[in-house]
């Protein structure tokens, strides 16, 4: 047997003999959570959240079911790998909640958000934003002589990078609905 | 009984279907219609509490000592939010009650209506699940799968909400039987971990069973196979406070409680094993001390059966998510299949002998002041072969409680440890022994936590119960002053009991018996005076008044830094310990 080194009140055996502990690197995950479409669920996901100190990147909720009572969380949060895994095991301890789905972690998956942009400005401004929002096949909702509403659809990134584009332009005002997101391919 | 009847008729009759014989509760304007039916029957035994937080925790004291679940009635608003600290505590602790609460009528909730409070709404986070019931028709099944939430996986409070006017309303009830609900938690483990556990415990040579609350929760059956397991592998075996009594303290491996106030051979095994079976327990940081310094040299197996429990504090090598009962059964069924033998473990039982050698506990006793700690083996002596059930309040008397009283068997110790709930006690102790009338219960208490719910002597002599409370008077906040001693270069900011009343006489205001002690050569024939008297006793034991609690770990330590004895306590908690409770 190998020898045992450790005497009281001795850290040389502790603090300083560390094994390889949790991963410290933020990770971004998107979760689904499938959940019964009862009054309350979202309360007590968002109280999780919340309570246990996680974070909330994006949420939405919708039912997806009327017949089954379903309804679909979707939540971006950002995380250590061991934070994820707490979110995941937490969410599953709720009642309501039926499935929990990692889609990061579960293979490839489709991202998509929709935004609305309010652009007011005039001349060379005004024609600027209507040839990118062109490029970014934005379409237009609402028109004035001195604003556009856009419409645009695309992951996260793309709405980010179309409201750093904007924003000079006379962005006043942005609405988003947040992440939808499903798996990709036929399971 | 099928068919249709009121909502109030129903919470009656899915009480009775469920088995429950004692609900403990108060009545109020909400609750009326159930109060009536309660009126109209005798199956269900009530116990009308003196406060509503004294029914949620005589339902945990009535649960943890029958494994079966506890129930409390209380109204709307007042009622309801007097419930809050007992289902927190509940929740902490994985105890399953089950709460029924009157609420507004549905056609007034949401306007202020009298004594309406969102009582789903601050429930949400102490409860497993709560329900708030709209209709009368559903108010069977959700009564019915109330209860199987409680139960099953983690246990845990959960709090059904019933609006007034769904009381009177007739529905359809629904048999037991036919509840419907998707709740099924995993309870079987991975047998692929299970055999990767066997063999780690095949090449051990210095294993520790870490075990807690959850062998508790899994039932007697889960302490049986403990005891097979443990004498099949030759283990020792340390336990949380919460999982005291699921293997014996009279057994042959058995190390004692560890964590911040455990046994110093119980927390250096820890520290120097190099397997670790943590069964149902949850690397509390009273337990883990300094995180990356717990256990450097263990393989930790973690078997829970809620997932979130592995891998939150301490990362598990084995993590088994299952129940306790059924993994034990499963590792024993391999274990013997294969024909496992351990390794030779001789070496780590000496030096484990060597550790308790220490004596730990060791206090300098006086032939002038009854020592809480004398005290307390004094009542071990006298009771410990009798059939006994010890309650305790929150503080040094329960940490020493825990250090110095025997268990034998599970479910006969209830302990508030996740909430750490000053009050609990004395309650707890009035729902033990209406479950078992003809046991001897006693709470261990400090003044100061019994003053917290002392109106329950009123419940206590109402229904003749013979509680014995155990008061251990140090006239301070006992563990509060320790820390400000030991954290606070003894600057005692409000941690007396000032103005304490005359406990004889408080006894006998409520017809109870007071009994008085202050001399250690008293003890035994005071002590035994309470033992003989057939009704409810407050025993006011005049303890040291100064007397710290070891062995201690200060918070941020690592185990093996423990503070044992009168040793100097100078500077032994740092700054950076300060900030940790
Ligand atoms: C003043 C004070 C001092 C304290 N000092 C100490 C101390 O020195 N030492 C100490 O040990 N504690 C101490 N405590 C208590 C401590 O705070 C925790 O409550 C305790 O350590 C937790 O016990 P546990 O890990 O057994 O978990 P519990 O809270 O009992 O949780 C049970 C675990 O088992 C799991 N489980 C439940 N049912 C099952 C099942 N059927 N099968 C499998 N798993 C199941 C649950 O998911 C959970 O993870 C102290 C408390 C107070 C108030
Ligand atoms: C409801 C509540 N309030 C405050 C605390 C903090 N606290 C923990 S122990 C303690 C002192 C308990 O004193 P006593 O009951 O006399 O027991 P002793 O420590 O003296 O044995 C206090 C105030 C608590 N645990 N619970």
């Amino acid at each position: 047997m190998a020898q045992l080194k450790i005497e009281q009140g001795s850290t040389s055996h502790s603090a300083y003999n560390l094994r390889p502990s949790f991963s410290d690197v933020e990770e971004r995950h998107t979760l689904a959570v499938l959940v019964e479409n009862e009054p309350g669920v979202l309360a007590r996901v968002i109280g999780l959240f919340s309570g246990r100190g996680y974070n909330i990147e994006s949420l939405t909720v919708a039912e997806i079911d009327h017949t089954g009572h379903r309804s679909r969380i979707t939540i971006v949060t950002t995380g250590t790998p061991q934070v994820i895994a707490q979110i995941k095991a937490q969410l599953g301890r709720i009642v309501p909640v039926h499935e929990v789905h990692d889609l990061t972690e579960e293979g490839r998956s489709v991202e998509r958000e929709l935004a609305l942009f309010k652009v007011r400005g005039q001349g060379d401004k005004r024609v600027e934003a209507l040839r990118l929002a062109d490029i970014f096949r934005a379409s237009v909702v609402d028109t004035t002589l001195e604003s556009f509403v856009f419409e645009i659809t695309g992951t996260p990134e793309k709405i980010d990078a179309f409201a750093d584009l904007m924003r000079p332009l006379g962005l006043v005002e942005v609405a988003r609905t947040g992440v939808a997101a499903l798996s990709r391919g036929a399971a | 009984m099928d068919g249709q009847m009121t909502g109030a008729k129903m919470v009656v009759q899915a009480l009775k279907d469920q088995g429950v014989d004692v609900v403990f509760g108060y009545p109020g304007g909400a609750v009326l219609p159930i109060y009536d039916e309660i009126h109209q029957q005798n199956d269900i035994h009530h116990v009308l509490v003196r406060h509503e937080q004294g029914a949620v925790h005589a339902a945990e004291g009535y649960a943890r000592s029958t494994g079966k679940p506890g129930v409390a009635i209380v109204t709307s608003g007042p009622g309801a939010t007097n419930a809050v600290t007992g289902l927190t505590d509940a929740l902490m602790d994985s105890i399953p009650i089950i709460v029924i609460s009157g609420q507004a009528p549905t056609f007034m909730i949401g306007t202020d209506a009298f004594q309406e409070a969102d009582t789903v709404g601050i429930t949400r986070p102490c409860t497993k699940h709560n329900w708030l019931i709209k209709d009368t028709d559903r108010l069977a099944n959700t009564l019915h799968e109330a209860f199987h939430v409680a139960m099953s996986g983690r246990p845990g409070p959960v709090l059904v909400d019933i609006p007034k006017d769904v009381q009177f309303a007739t529905g359809g009830y629904v048999q037991r039987t036919d509840m419907k609900t998707h709740y099924a938690p995993p309870t079987l483990g991975d047998a692929a971990s299970i055999e990767q556990l066997v063999t780690a415990i095949e090449t051990s040579e210095r294993p520790v069973l870490y075990t807690g609350g959850g062998v508790i929760n899994s039932g007697p059956e889960a302490s049986r196979l403990l005891r097979e397991f443990v004498a099949e592998t030759n283990m020792p075996i340390t336990s949380t406070l919460m999982g005291l009594g699921a293997y014996p303290a009279s057994g042959e491996r058995w190390l004692g409680m560890l964590g911040m106030h455990g046994l110093y051979e119980a927390n250096m095994a820890m520290h120097g094993s190099d397997l670790m079976i943590c069964l149902g327990a949850r690397f509390d940081d009273r337990i883990t001390g300094r995180v990356d310094a717990f256990s450097p040299g263990s393989t930790k197996a973690h078997i829970d059966i809620d997932p979130s429990s592995i891998n939150k504090v301490i990362r598990a090598d084995i993590p088994i998510v299952g129940d306790i009962a059924m993994v034990l059964a499963e590792v024993l069924r391999v274990w013997r299949e294969r024909g496992s033998k351990t390794a030779d473990h001789s070496a780590w039982l000496d030096q484990i002998a060597k550790w308790k050698a220490k004596n730990c506990l060791r206090y300098t006793d006086s032939k002038t002041t009854i020592k809480p700690q004398y005290a307390l083996q004094r009542l071990e002596a006298l009771t410990k072969d009798r059939d006994r059930y010890i309650t305790t309040e929150v503080g040094q008397h329960q940490m020493w409680a825990a250090q110095f009283l025997g268990f034998e068997e599970p479910n006969r110790w209830m302990t508030s440890g996740g909430l750490g709930t000053m009050g609990y006690g004395f309650p707890a102790s009035v729902g033990v022994q209406m479950a078992h009338p003809d046991s001897l219960v006693i709470n261990v208490a400090g003044e100061a936590s019994w003053l917290m719910n002392m109106q329950e002597m009123g419940t206590a002599v109402q229904y003749r119960l013979p509680v014995k409370q155990f008061i251990l008077n140090n006239e301070r906040l006992g563990m509060v002053r320790q820390w400000q001693e030991l954290l606070h270069n003894s600057r005692y900011s409000q941690s007396w009991s000032e103005a304490l009343p005359d406990f004889v006489k408080l006894a006998e205001a409520f017809g109870a018996k007071g009994i008085l002690c202050k001399d250690p050569a008293d003890l035994d024939d005071a002590i035994m005076e309470m033992l003989d008297y057939d009704g409810p006793v407050i025993f006011d034991c005049l303890v040291e008044k100064h007397e710290n609690c070891f062995p201690m770990i200060p918070s941020g330590k690592p185990h093996n830094e423990m503070l044992i004895g009168e040793v100097a306590t100078e500077q032994a908690i740092e700054a950076g310990g300060a900030v940790l409770v």
